[in-house]
């Protein structure tokens, strides 16, 4: 017995749902009652250490945001009516929008930072390798009124291990249209006018990431008449603060539980 | 004091440019005669002026960024190509009046060709698998139902646009989607046998139209149709 008592009692080899049995007929009643004291005090201690307490916060999910400003170089893009081009009027969206996201603490890539030409794959591989959570391409025209957002034209399919380039953004749709909703909702909280569309861009089909084209046109005011211009800075300010806000519910979204 | 010979030499030279004078003006008059007579072109045939028929075409108006229906009477040729060439000539006139909802310059000539193939199989296969989706636009009717014709397999049509008229086109996301669809809308409802479009400018690829809209795609014409509103 006494061997055998010292066996178990060390612990090294007898299986722990078995420890109960052997002490029930191995051992006497006084160290019985103390081996079980210990045996759950352990039990106790390893609870509290793994399965009570709490899981340790997982740690947050990097957010990025790519925005890329359309345009650039040689490719002045549209002609706006004070005169600018397009190409100018995207870097400055850009510019402004990217420092009132960093404000909020959300890390921004940009695809140019400079009136440099960019080739649109180019753009495409940045946000690609960006692994960002929403991709905006920023755009401008003169035709039509208020803010128009575009998803990809491209249907929904599966996510693949390897996505055709020209197409790669087909995986993401679904994502894509959740990312337009959150921005037509803040534009229309601002008070602009939205339209929705899908259509196909030769960046946004490439990304690999919720993406959606925003192109900016001029305010359409009560009358539906253009009720400010592109050159307005006041109408800037506001769709650069309402896209700012919507990527900070977007981000808000991501890390629900 | 002149010889004689001279002077019947002088004679007889002046004698032979009479005569060759009177020739001359006699062949002047005939010729004239011959030529006015191969030069007869009054009209002896009525030309042959097409029926005018019923077009249905999708014209994009960029204030609500919609395409609405409509029907308009022209005359079409017979042949399908040149039909649906007619008929995009008529679209891209409405664009380019003056009061237009979509203003693109350029007009009918703008379209150099439109070819119509048959549609291979594999190829139907590989554009359905990156179908693209039809915008959200909304459409509105104001006509009725596009013809039907017989139905002997889908067919691909490059539409061969001038590069001035893409040189021209308004840039924008919105302008370039807009005129792409109503193009394609509007070979559909036409030619419901058309179900993919493809664009070349001058006979070559280009990417873009003016900037955005992606042209080097096969564009899936039946989706740029409206299907409210479309039933007779």
């Amino acid at each position: 017995m006494g061997e055998n008592t010292e066996e178990y009692t060390s612990g090294d080899k007898a299986p722990t749902d078995s420890i109960g049995f052997v002490a029930e007929t191995l051992l006497p009643v006084g160290r019985r009652a103390s081996l079980f004291i210990a045996y759950f005090a352990a039990l106790a201690v390893y609870g509290q250490l793994v399965g009570a307490q709490p899981p340790p916060p997982a740690p947050q999910a990097r957010f990025v945001v790519v925005l890329d400003a359309a345009h650039g170089g040689d490719d002045a893009g549209g002609s706006l009516s004070n005169g600018q081009f397009e190409k100018t009027f995207t870097l400055a969206l850009s510019v402004r929008l990217r420092s009132l996201l960093a404000a909020r603490g959300i890390q921004v890539v940009t695809t140019r930072e400079s009136d440099a030409a960019v080739e649109p794959d180019r753009r495409a591989e940045i946000a690609n390798h960006a692994q960002a959570q929403a991709c905006l391409s920023l755009h401008a025209t003169e035709s039509g009124l208020g803010v128009h957002l575009f998803a990809t034209s491209l249907s929904a399919t599966q996510p693949t291990r390897f996505a055709a380039w020209k197409t790669a953004q087909a995986a993401w749709v679904t994502r894509s249209l959740a990312l337009e909703g959150v921005l037509n909702s803040a534009l229309q909280h601002a008070g602009m006018n939205v339209t929705l569309g899908r259509t196909s861009l030769p960046v946004v089909d490439s990304m690999s990431c919720p993406a959606v084209a925003v192109e900016i046109a001029p305010e359409m005011g009560p009358d539906k008449k253009a009720a400010a211009g592109l050159d307005d800075p006041d109408y800037q300010a506001r769709v650069a603060d309402a896209l700012a806000a919507a990527l900070v519910e977007w981000h808000s979204e991501a890390h629900q539980p | 004091m002149i010889p004689r010979h001279q002077k019947l030499l002088f004679g007889i030279l002046l004698l032979a440019s009479l005569i060759m004078s009177v020739t001359l003006w006699q062949l002047r008059e005939r010729a004239h005669k011959r030529l006015i007579a191969g030069q007869d072109s009054a009209p002896t045939r009525a030309p042959e002026v097409a029926p005018a028929e019923q077009a249905t075409l999708l014209v994009a108006n960029d204030s609500d960024s919609s395409m609405r229906t409509q029907i308009h009477s022209l005359p079409l040729p017979a042949d399908p190509g040149s039909r649906a060439r007619a008929v995009l000539g008529k679209l891209l006139d409405l664009y380019a009046a003056p009061d237009a909802a979509h203003p693109v310059p350029g007009g009918g000539s703008s379209v150099l060709q439109v070819f119509l193939l048959p549609v291979p199989e594999i190829a139907a296969g590989a554009a359905a698998a990156v179908k693209p989706k039809s915008t959200e636009f909304r459409a509105n009717q104001t006509g009725a139902a596009p013809r039907e014709q017989p139905q002997t397999g889908p067919q691909l049509a490059v539409v061969n646009l001038t590069g001035s008229f893409a040189a021209s086109h308004p840039s924008g996301i919105e302008a370039e989607t807009l005129t792409v669809l109503s193009i394609c809308g509007t070979l559909h409802a036409n030619q419901p046998r058309i179900t993919q479009v493809r664009f070349l400018v001058d006979g070559q690829t280009r990417a873009t139209l003016a900037g955005h809209a992606d042209l080097t795609r096969i564009y899936l014409a039946g989706d740029a149709v409206p299907t409210e509103g479309m039933q007779p």
